[in-house]
């Protein structure tokens, strides 16, 4: 045990939390009081380039020049939060933001007095239940205080001084007029705020306010706080010249046309003029607040660029809230290209060596580990298992790239330093993939730094993720606590994310080449020697080999055997495989086809393993038996071991796919030519018939749907009879049959598709018609509704298109990308707004749903408080099984 | 097999012991399960059954703190990428379009008042849904006809100042409309007395069909561009059937060898169903279904609407073959309907009655948040999840929602 030197010392960090925010409006005191002086010259700079004391610029309103000190508080950028201004506006101006709320105040007030245009008897009545009963009150607040002002702007006489009131009407944006009976005259800010500020507290708290927190006054604004310059700053551009930030534009707007019309009113000028520089100002003020107002031309720069005010800056995706505030951005994060890699853990991710080197996990230096991170910090930040940082116990970093003599330092680490080391084999790291759309979408990896420069992990894990290799690029953060860490590991490790809450299932698993490889292995005809059985068990650290089941002339093994050595004991399980056939009366376990799977006590008795059985995505598959019945560790090891073994086998086995191996027989290509002749004469007799009106008419259609369904249904019906044709001849060992088959790659239909006939083309689910009057291409007769004229593809890929048929095809195409690139945005906005309705809702102690404000929405979750994640494909308890387990597989047959 | 075998009776008895338990479902099931195997049963292998029954059910529970919500969004959200766009999709191959997919979905969640496709299920009762003529004869009755469907044409002679209304007969009696129906139509609407009532055998257009011709005059000192309204008027003069049914189709469906008949409708009026049961009979009121479910909240209640919601959805995403487990479409139900009103998943909705502001600025309409709540110096609780992570504080979900805390060493 080494010696402890110094002092190991726990140290709790403050736990406060933030317990509420409160708006208000600013008064304009208020505004004086955190202002550090008044603002007055429209200019920024002194031709020296120095700031302008009285200018927006100023010193004293914080710094944001590396060389210059804050004039308040004295510090430098970093420390300096920066401190507002003001300005003393010559004549009061409206707040564009308020002037719905100050229309609806000055029509339910009197002009006289200022009271509510309610009795005073029902006043009264409110600010009673206000008092004595608060809560019912905060209940009652919404519905019943847009009546009572309803109400009140509708009265025309003051109940409580007798004045006869006048309609307010607004103009949009700013303006007020009075309509009185001698006709409207408008009403100017300072008129407005005289008003407004007659309303007593007391009938505005009746009104849903609270005057602590907001006068109607402060709504008319007399001072405007100009914002410290950290939050405007400017920038120097290359050519030395300084561009200033939108909003330092606007203030500078604001103080011109402020001090003019100050000149103006000292000099007595007439009302016209003053009225004209007053209208001015309240347009500078508006678009300060709000450029996008409706009715104001948007403020703009000399380029002609729309200005970026204050509403701009918050709204919107790229605005303060969506943008900064709840999406952040994060250190010890990197990003790179991914690629596979069939021999790491579904849990590991490889990681380059140069974003390990870049990486780092802060250690905390321990007796225990103090002569390990010793090592590293010699080894220092260019070699790969070494230290990038310091932090010393007084919070100093010591950057070891600028460390002269590695070992002096790493001798004076003692307990209470901090190494922030190179990531190394075994941390843990979040592993992620845009776009998120689940939980599976960011999973934790255990480190396994590799050379070369890109991300690899385990094929099994691409479905979660969504991932391919065709340049797809992925994210990694590294937690930097302990308690981070700790739920990493518990919570989003691989692994335990196998099973979906989605379903109940699992959504890794076996793709592609592992269903093949399975496919492949567990195939009646598959036979093993002993070196090769050796050489597949081994690689899942097996070395039990079963017995051969033929000895002579040569010790064999089916890999039906291989597998089973990989089932765990105990497993009972049946399934119909994906190559089913789906007879009419199923054999069961005496399939003629074999895709009846019968696994007894972990014994692969029958069925070939294919998609159904391994597959990812794929609920009440062999692969789910295993992980709910054995537990996720087993579920671990099968993917990480058996599924490598299968990868490894399709590799002995090996496989290719040819143009032969869609080539149909004279006989077929005779038959399939007469099916689509057929077909081609039905549909001329149907157009017949149409033409000669004698087509019986289907309910609810006009003739002309009629004819279109009708045909619709003889090609469609034509396509599939040809497919059927076509996977009778194809060659049972053709390998584009067996990849379809498995599941592994493509479909029965892909593969017609290849061999036989493409098939009608469609847009918009309707045979093609579209760019030429009554005719898709001038090829065709006008009207022409044969099969080829709209759209019909006689050929087969294999075949090659004529060049009719390849635009059609390419019509079909377009359409099918042209809806995904809609259907991403569709259904992006629809999943932002599902989880921003219901991101609020947790599963309490007493076991209900609630809200954020603890509103009820369940009593028990799901009606049976089931986690969908923890269940069995929806089930809780899977019963069937659990009495199988107790009276054995026999008692249910 | 040893031990004593146990009676049907005793296994009731004991299985309901653990209602308290277990879930209703899983209790059925178990009773189903096991009556099956009763004659291998024993005492103890039943105890055994039991006990883990019960055990993998605890271990199934959710646990308090999981975010249920935001689980929930994403197994209904992720699905959503990978639908087909295609909203219409032909419902048993020839007749009403629906809409469905993605496009659907939407409208499920945005709660729009009438959904693009309105569509109604109507069975029949026992009696009738064998009779194929039967279920035809409700289809003619429920489905609505205006003057509209019978028409062959309707003009207006200015020099007589009338209004000529030519009957399709053939369509009348196919519909099964009488001219007396008409006469007593146009009566209750009181557009004028028919003057004149003259059958023809041939149309102005010179073909052959047999048509009644009736002259209405018009009513006096029409201004001309009100007689387009009048026109419009008169066609859309209801005959019969119940509003808003524009076409009514019978369906044929074969189960357990049985061939029973019901109705599709396309349009949706169940109030209108409901409240003529009398004058249709054969309809089984416990079976009219439609896909409005604004409708279905106004007329059957909240907790109707409730499973319309989740029986829309689920038939949604069964129909593209997507896998969602209930649980997370009953949760997204709950939250619409929790209110006694249904309300959209979205600004107009939902989010938008959020009790935080910080949490509304941060979905939609940011600004209009943040004004509002400062004018009327509201609060924000930061009780939620976005409203924290505004702030930079843990959220209060999960692992985030514990709030004891241990104290060190002790002091």
């Amino acid at each position: 045990m080494p010696q402890v030197k110094g002092e190991v010392k726990v140290i709790f960090a403050p736990s406060k939390k933030i317990k509420g925010i409160t708006f208000g409006l600013l008064s304009p005191d208020a505004i004086r009081k955190m202002s550090v002086g008044s603002i007055i010259t429209p200019d920024t700079y002194e031709e020296d380039g120095t700031p302008i004391d009285t200018g927006p610029m100023s010193l004293r309103l914080g710094t944001i020049d590396p060389t210059q000190k804050c004039k308040t508080c004295g510090n430098r950028v970093g420390q300096c939060p920066g401190h507002f201004g003001h300005i003393e506006l010559a004549k009061p101006v409206v707040h564009v933001g308020f002037v719905k709320v100050i229309h609806q105040l000055l029509d339910a007030t009197c002009q006289k007095c200022g009271r509510l245009l309610i009795a005073e008897e029902e006043i009264a009545k409110m600010r009673q239940m206000m008092k004595e009963r608060p809560r019912l009150w905060s209940i009652l607040k919404p519905k019943v205080v847009p009546k009572v002002v309803k109400k009140a702007m509708k009265t025309m006489e003051c109940p409580h001084c007798g004045e006869e009131q006048s309609k307010v009407k607004l103009e949009r944006p700013t303006t007020f007029y009075e309509k009185t009976k001698t006709g409207e005259r408008r009403i100017t800010p300072d008129v407005i705020r005289a008003r407004l500020e007659k309303i007593p507290d007391e009938d505005y708290e009746v009104m849903g306010f609270n005057p602590k927190l907001s006068r109607p006054e402060w709504m008319v604004l007399t001072v405007l706080p100009v914002p410290p310059v950290t939050v405007r700053p400017s920038i120097t551009l290359e050519t030395g010249l300084r561009s200033e930030d939108d909003l330092t534009h606007k203030v500078v707007d604001i103080i011109r046309i402020n001090e003019r019309l100050k000149e103006q009113i000292d000099m007595g000028a007439p009302m016209a003029i003053i009225e004209e520089l007053w209208d001015l100002l309240q347009y500078h003020v508006t678009t300060y607040f709000d450029n996008e107002v409706s009715g104001v031309p948007p403020a703009r720069h000399r380029s002609g660029r729309v200005l970026r005010t204050l509403a701009q800056r918050l709204k919107g995706k790229e605005g303060r809230f969506r943008s900064s505030l709840s999406g952040k951005r994060v250190d010890f994060s990197a990003r790179t290209v991914i690629s596979p890699d069939p021999n790491l853990s579904i849990n590991e991710v490889g990681v380059p060596v140069d974003v390990a080197k870049t990486l780092t996990v802060p250690e905390k230096v321990t007796p225990w580990n103090i002569d390990e991170l010793r090592e590293l910090v010699i080894r220092g930040p260019y070699e790969h298992p070494g230290a990038n940082y310091i932090v010393r116990p007084d919070g100093r970093r010591i950057d070891l790239r600028y460390v002269k003599d590695r070992k002096v330092v790493a001798d004076v680490l003692a307990p209470g330093y901090i190494v922030e080391r190179h990531v190394r084999d075994g941390d843990v790291a979040l592993f992620n993939r845009q776009p998120s759309l689940h939980r599976m979408s960011i999973m934790a990896h255990k480190v396994r730094v590799l050379p070369y420069k890109t991300f690899r992990l385990n094929l099994c894990v691409c479905p979660p993720y969504n991932a391919d290799f065709d340049g797809d690029e992925m994210n990694l953060h590294v937690p930097q606590s302990e308690e981070a860490r700790a739920e990493a590991l518990t919570l989003m490790l691989v692994e335990q994310q196998i099973l979906s809450p989605r379903y109940g299932g699992p959504i890794i698993g076996g793709t592609q080449d592992y269903i093949l490889g399975a496919y492949l292995l567990s195939h009646k005809t598959t036979t093993l020697e002993r070196e090769e059985v050796e050489r597949l068990l081994f690689m899942c650290g097996k070395t039990d080999i079963p017995r051969p089941v033929i000895l002579k002339p040569k010790e064999l093994w089916t890999g039906k055997q291989v597998i089973s050595a990989l089932l765990p004991q105990g497993l009972n399980y049946t399934l119909k495989a994906s190559s089913c056939r789906k007879c009419r009366e199923c054999t069961k376990s005496e399939c003629p086809h074999d895709a009846y799977v019968v696994v007894s006590n972990g014994e692969l008795v029958a069925g070939l393993i294919d998609k159904k059985s391994i597959g990812a995505g794929e609920p009440e598959s062999l692969f789910h038996r295993i992980v709910k019945d054995f537990g996720i560790a087993a579920g671990s090891w099968f993917l990480d071991n058996a599924l490598k073994l299968f990868l490894n086998y399709a590799f002995m086995h090996g496989f290719s796919m040819s143009i032969d191996d869609k080539r149909l027989p004279e006989e077929a290509i005779k038959e399939i030519e007469d099916a689509l002749k057929k077909a081609e004469d039905k549909v001329s007799r149907l157009i017949e018939k149409y033409k000669r009106r004698e087509l019986e008419q289907l309910p609810v259609k006009t003739l002309e749907e009629t004819l279109e369904t009708m045909i619709h249904e003889v090609l469609s019906n034509a396509r599939d009879e040809v497919g059927k044709i076509a996977a009778k001849y194809l060659k049972p060992t053709s390998r584009a049959l067996i990849m379809a088959r498995s599941g592994s790659r493509g479909s029965i239909l892909n593969l017609t598709q290849m061999a036989a006939a493409v098939g009608q083309q469609t847009v918009r689910g309707e045979r093609i018609l579209r760019g030429y009057f009554e005719r898709a291409l001038p090829h065709f007769k006008k009207g022409d509704l044969g099969a080829i004229a709209r759209g019909f593809v006689y050929s087969s890929f294999k075949k090659g298109l004529s060049p009719l048929e390849f635009f059609f095809h390419a019509m079909g195409g377009r359409e099918g990308l042209v809806d995904t690139a809609v259907r991403t945005s569709q259904s992006g906005y629809m999943q932002r707004r599902l989880i921003n309705a219901l991101q609020d809702l947790h599963v309490e102690y007493d076991g209900t749903v609630r809200t954020a404000d603890d509103k009820v929405v369940q009593l028990k979750y799901g009606e049976d408080g089931v986690d969908p994640s923890k269940s069995d494909h929806g089930k809780a308890v899977n019963i069937a099984k659990t009495i199988e387990k107790v009276l054995g597989v026999a008692a249910l047959e | 097999m040893r031990g004593r075998k146990i009676t049907l009776n005793t296994l009731k008895e004991k299985i309901q012991q653990l209602s308290s338990e277990l879930p209703d479902s899983i209790i059925k099931e178990l009773e189903r399960e096991l009556t099956k195997v009763l004659d291998k049963l024993t005492a103890s292998s039943l105890e055994k059954i039991t006990s883990e029954v019960v055990r993998q059910y605890r271990e199934a529970m959710v646990e308090p703190g999981e975010a249920v919500g935001t689980v929930g969004a994403q197994s209904i959200g992720e699905p959503g990428t990978q639908m087909t766009l295609r909203t219409f999709h032909f419902a048993g191959i020839r007749e009403l379009n629906i809409t469905l997919g993605l496009p659907r979905l939407i409208e499920i969640l945005d709660a729009k008042r009438v959904p693009s496709t309105p569509l109604m299920r109507i069975e029949l009762d026992e009696k009738t849904r064998y009779d194929k003529a039967k279920a035809e004869e409700l289809a003619r009755k429920i489905q609505h006809i205006t003057l509209e469907n019978v028409a062959h044409s309707i003009s207006i002679d200015f020099g007589q100042q009338l209004v000529l209304l030519r009957l399709d007969e053939e369509l009348m009696k196919d519909k099964r409309v009488t001219l007396e129906m008409v006469l007593n139509a146009l009566n209750k609407h009181k557009v004028g007395a028919v003057e004149e009532i003259v059958e023809r055998e041939e149309t102005p257009e010179g073909t052959k069909k047999k048509i009644i011709e009736l002259a209405i005059p018009l009513p006096e000192a029409v201004e001309i561009t009100k007689l387009v309204k009048l026109r419009q008027k008169i066609l859309n003069i209801k005959l019969k059937g119940i509003k808003g049914l524009k076409r009514v189709v019978v369906k044929e469906v074969v189960r357990g060898g049985e061939t029973f008949y019901y109705l599709e409708v396309e349009g949706s009026n169940l109030q209108g169903i409901l409240n003529n049961l009398d004058e249709l009979e054969g309809i089984d009121p416990t079976k009219v279904m439609t896909n409005n479910i604004n409708e279905i909240a106004s007329v059957l209640g909240i907790e109707a609407a409730r499973n319309a919601i989740i029986n829309e959805m689920t038939n949604v995403l069964r129909e593209q073959g997507l896998d969602v487990d209930v649980r997370h479409i009953m949760l997204v139900a709950d939250l619409m309907t929790m209110t006694g009103k249904v309300r959209q998943i979205g600004r107009h909705g939902v989010s938008g009655e959020k009790a935080s502001v910080l949490a509304r600025a941060a979905f939609e309409v940011t600004t209009k948040h943040l004004l509002e709540a400062s004018v009327r110096g509201e609060e924000d609780p930061l009780t939620g999840v976005i409203e924290n992570v505004v702030i930079g504080q843990l959220i209060p979900l999960g692992s985030g929602m514990v709030e004891l805390r241990v104290r060190h060493g002790g002091r």
